[in-house]
């Protein structure tokens, strides 16, 4: 099949159609339609994305599955996946089912819930396959559509404050990319992405307004990207929208945000900051680091004392991903892949936090950490699960988290020691919030009287966690099939980069000779 | 001789005709009593016009020594101006019979002002742009008084009218300061006079200044803005809906006539002029409309910004800044027609409202028009993958191209200020206070039209329905002459 990457992004989209065209009425046979089409839409796209794993040369370094046709402004439709993407698809397509699952026992208009999740689901695939810069963008940006009114409509209390920031945050970081790649397209005549990643972004420094810009054109480029997805990874201190958009967000839309829509951000480094302008990421990579640094610590600080649960997740989320801008930023084998792989398995792990608090929030409808505490005397299967995730979280060895870890603390190590020291106070400080949190809710007496008649997890939410335990001890043990697929493309980045900047270094010296 | 300049102008002129026919029509029969017949017709004649210039005219042809220029671009402002008039006529008469102002007069009075345009962006002349332009305008004077019983009405028509007469006054100024110092009003003429020398002559110049000035204020850009919240909110919905849609493309298409035509070969003097009317617009829009629970006054303030945008495409002063005007005007009129079609049908016990907090919940009422407005409202925001976005794209290309990059990031900023107020709509539809919601009763035609829209703007990411290659051709003839 020609287009099958076309198929699997937008047949979510079709579902999402039907539904809005087909499905009449709100009573429960309604909402039980429109939850199981789209349980079997995703299901469905499940089931394809499989075909592309399984067709993936991952000993090709090169974009496959590539397809195109001429479209706007010598724009085109390009899609295609790397080794690079190719995973991040595939956890695209695993998660969603277990999302449309997870909110079975949603009643407040599910069929707009289904909807906005259906055509999410289609614009997070479009941003991992697109293959033309403005095609990437359009994907990138729409995503914002949808999840506002996830957060709006079936948010918390402070929905409406939660929604703005986010929309408004998200929206400011990605103007500044959308000049950019206008830039990019008038200087390099193209947006298709494989032909901009070969193509070299001007590096002679030069002064505007007074700055003395080092690396020039490039570097202008490179904060403008840097911009936009540091807002949406996030980073430390451009992070502040996701506690609040992840407090408020239903259990469903904390999932999605945190498994999936917060790679976009560390997938769009990889692939345009360090693919497109090795140079300025050389140059500003020890910023960078530093930043992730100080995020990992003050964040991890920061969410020893939070009083919310989810909060405290979100806060932990961003630590992770201060080990994946890390990674990154690093630029070598070791760094990237370690990038990558701890994104994959935050998926799974930070999806799965969010939904054990979805089960006891479903139950108490509350998130404070003080309203719990015992919850193991009445809920065993529960508490083995939350412990579970916990150590996973704080990437004890045998679990995905570790592996991720330990891979970008080896990259950064090789390329600056301070930041790895750092960042490794990092994993003893996420080992006291996590562990503290798993005292404070599961262990103890049960002492509080609202808690005395709760009960333990249901066969429909034990289905959803049973495939999550699975790739996070799978994974921990067994890392090869992820690292065999994400490391030629990796290895091909990498060896790009670095020609790139040993072509740079003798220039700067030139002109340093030159003053 | 004067067949075959005639000929040219054929279409302007049965358009006149047809306006003194239903005059006379209206005159001599049942009076009010024709006035929906006679907007229907009217529609018709637009379409059926517009199919004639769209897709029969070819070549530039030159009629009256210069003074009216039939070429590319003036057939695709004039094909946008009728088909918006004609869906905006067409779409008003239940709100104009509500509030019994739907006379036999205002089907004629826009007639006539479409003619004023079409007038407008074939001007060739000074003397061309002037007539054209009043012809447009007084009858627009009238509209906005029409309903004559409301003193917001009046009032907004004769604010409307002694700020349009300054402007035409500053105008007119430009336009004899620059028939003294280039000795002729023929764009043609003006164009050898300002282009002999290494730089213009001053008075020349100033002229210019004058010009762009009286200009700017007709596409509403700030600092000549003032007018326009005031004449939106007080004029009855539809005519302030055909004020957001028509006359900003003619004066857009005038506008860039002028530069282009006239003052061509000396772009980088009216460069900055454009670009500083544009940065000032697109902020003022955004940061002014903020503060709004109008929502025709808000989208007073949207169409300031707007405008910005489509200045910025001007200021590129390139073939590629004049075919983003023309899609962003083009996406921009599309857009306009289905708000308004919506906010004409805001309503509460049968009396129309124009709160914002009327939209509350509409979701919950009308899950169907709420995402077609929130279609709308996200694509006038501009955010991907809607066709608004485009218009943005096109226009920021333009501006990068040209080496102003400064703009394109002013613009986008500006554009993430305006969103703010686009998704506030959407936060009342979505997530509002049931309690404070009206009613929206809407006839089939504008449930029609606003759904319509936002299938153009869903529909259109596949290709823009093709609009890029003729904009592109409409601007090579201006440009490149």
């Amino acid at each position: 099949m020609d287009n099958l990457l076309s198929i699997i992004t937008f047949l979510p989209l079709v579902a999402a159609i039907i539904l809005a065209l087909f499905l009449r009425g709100d009573d429960a046979a309604a909402q039980k339609n429109a939850k199981w089409l789209a349980l079997i839409a995703t299901s469905a796209t499940f089931i394809l994305s499989l075909f592309v794993i399984t067709g993936f040369d991952s000993a090709n370094p090169d974009f496959q599955f590539v397809e195109e046709r001429p479209w706007l402004l010598g724009l085109s439709y390009k899609m295609g996946v790397d080794g690079i993407s190719v995973l991040f698809v595939m956890l695209t397509t695993f998660l969603m089912p277990l999302v449309i699952a997870s909110c079975w026992e949603v009643t407040t208009r599910v069929k707009e819930y289904m909807i906005a999740l259906l055509i999410l689901e289609t614009l997070m695939l479009g941003v991992f396959c697109a293959l033309d810069l403005v095609l990437f963008y359009l994907f990138f940006e729409a995503g914002l559509i949808p999840m506002f009114l996830i957060i709006g409509i079936w948010g918390g209390k402070e929905r409406i404050y939660a929604a703005f920031k986010f929309f408004l945050y998200t929206f400011l970081g990605s103007v500044l990319m959308l000049v950019a790649m206008v830039a990019m397209y008038v200087d390099a005549g193209t947006t298709d992405i494989p032909r901009l990643l070969a193509h070299q972004f001007g590096t002679d420094s030069f002064t505007v307004a007074g700055l003395h810009v080092v690396g020039g054109f490039q570097m202008l480029l490179w904060i403008a990207f840097f911009a936009s997805f540091a807002v949406k990874m996030p980073m430390w201190p451009v992070h502040t929208w996701l506690p609040d958009a992840h407090v408020q967000a239903p259990t469903a839309g904390s999932v999605v945000l945190a498994a999936i829509l917060l790679k976009m951000g560390g997938y769009g480094f990889i692939r345009f900051s360090l693919g497109m302008f090795p140079v300025a990421s050389d140059l500003a990579g020890p910023f960078v680091l530093w930043l992730s640094a100080i995020a990992i610590v003050y964040t991890s600080l920061v969410a020893l004392a939070q009083s919310d649960m989810k909060k405290l997740i979100a806060y932990s989320s961003v630590a992770h991903m201060g080990y994946v801008t890390m990674g990154i930023f690093a630029a070598n084998q070791q760094g990237i892949d370690g990038a990558i792989f701890q994104m994959i398995s935050h998926g799974f792990i930070s999806g799965a936090l969010f939904l054990c608090v979805g089960v006891i929030y479903d139950r108490m409808h509350t998130r404070e950490i003080d309203a719990y505490g015992g919850l193991v005397n009445r809920m065993p299967a529960y508490a083995t699960i939350f412990l579970l995730f916990t150590m996973a979280n704080v990437g004890l060895p045998g679990t995905s988290g570790f592996i991720g870890e330990f891979l970008t603390l080896v990259g950064v190590f090789q390329v600056n020691t301070w930041v790895a020291l750092v960042a490794t106070t990092g994993v003893i400080l996420s080992a006291c919030y996590a562990l503290w949190l798993f005292r404070r809710v599961v262990l103890g007496d049960l002492i509080k009287e609202s808690l005395k008649s709760i009960t333990d997890m249901t066969t429909r939410e034990k289905a959803i966690f049973a495939p999550l335990i699975f790739f996070t001890i799978f994974l921990g043990i067994y890392p090869a099939p992820v690292l065999d697929v994400i490391g030629p493309s990796v290895a091909n980045l990498v060896v790009g980069v670095e020609f790139a900047v040993s072509e740079y270094e003798p220039l700067t010296q030139f002109s340093e000779g030159g003053h | 001789m004067i067949g075959a300049d005639i000929a040219v102008v054929l279409p302007e002129i049965a358009l006149a005709i047809f306006a003194m026919g239903a005059l006379m029509f209206g005159v001599y029969t049942s009076k009010d009593g024709s006035a929906p017949l006679l907007c229907w017709v009217t529609a018709a004649a637009f379409v059926v016009i517009a199919a004639w210039i769209g897709l029969t005219g070819h070549g530039a042809n030159i009629a009256f020594n210069g003074m009216f220029i039939d070429d590319g671009f003036a057939r695709f402002a004039k094909v946008v101006i009728l088909l918006s008039a004609a869906a905006i006529v067409v779409m008003g008469q239940d709100h104009m019979a509500k509030l019994g102002i739907l006379k036999f007069e205002y089907p004629i009075l826009i007639a006539l002002s479409v003619v004023g345009m079409m007038m407008m962006v074939s001007a060739g002349d000074l003397m061309a742009l002037y007539i054209g332009l009043e012809l447009q305008s007084l009858a627009l004077y009238v509209v906005a008084s029409l309903h004559r019983d409301d003193a917001k009405s009046t009032e907004a028509g004769l604010k409307y009218f002694v700020l349009g007469a300054l402007s035409s006054g500053i105008l007119l100024y430009g336009a004899s300061l620059i028939y003294g110092f280039a000795g002729t009003t023929g764009f043609a003429g003006i164009i050898e006079a300002a282009s002999t020398e290494e730089t213009m002559p001053l008075g020349l110049l100033i002229g210019l200044v004058f010009l762009i000035s009286g200009l700017a204020f007709k596409v509403s850009a700030a600092p000549f803005h003032m007018w326009t919240p005031d004449v939106y909110e007080g004029s009855p919905t539809p005519v302030t809906a055909f004020f957001a849609t028509a006359p900003k493309v003619a004066a857009m298409g005038l506008f860039a006539r002028v530069v282009h035509d006239a003052f061509g070969g000396s772009v980088s003097d009216w460069q900055q002029i454009l670009a500083v009317l544009a940065v000032a617009s697109m902020f003022l829009g955004s940061i002014a409309a903020i503060g709004q629970t109008d929502i025709k006054r808000l989208m007073a303030y949207s169409s300031i910004a707007h405008m910005g945008f489509a200045l910025m495409g001007l200021a590129a002063g390139s073939v590629l800044g004049v075919q983003a005007m023309l899609i962003y005007m083009a996406i921009y009129v599309t857009m306009n027609i289905g708000a308004f079609a919506f906010i004409m049908s805001i309503e509460r016990d049968g009396v129309a409202v124009s709160d914002i907090r009327g939209l509350s919940m509409l979701s919950q009422r009308d899950p169907i028009k709420a995402l077609a407005l929130l279609v709308i409202f996200f694509s006038l925001a501009g955010v991907p993958p809607l066709v608004g976005f485009f218009g943005k794209f096109y226009v920021l290309n333009a501006a990068v191209d040209a080496d102003m990059a400064w703009l394109a990031v002013s613009g986008v900023i500006a554009s993430v200020i305006g969103a703010f107020y686009y998704i506030r709509i959407v936060y009342f539809m979505y997530f509002g206070n049931a309690e404070d919601a009206a009613d929206a009763h809407m006839g089939p035609v504008q449930w029609g039209f606003l759904m319509a829209s936002a299938a153009v703007l869903v529909i259109g990411v596949v290709n823009l329905f093709g609009v890029e290659g003729v904009a592109l051709a409409a601007a090579e003839t201006l440009v490149l002459r």
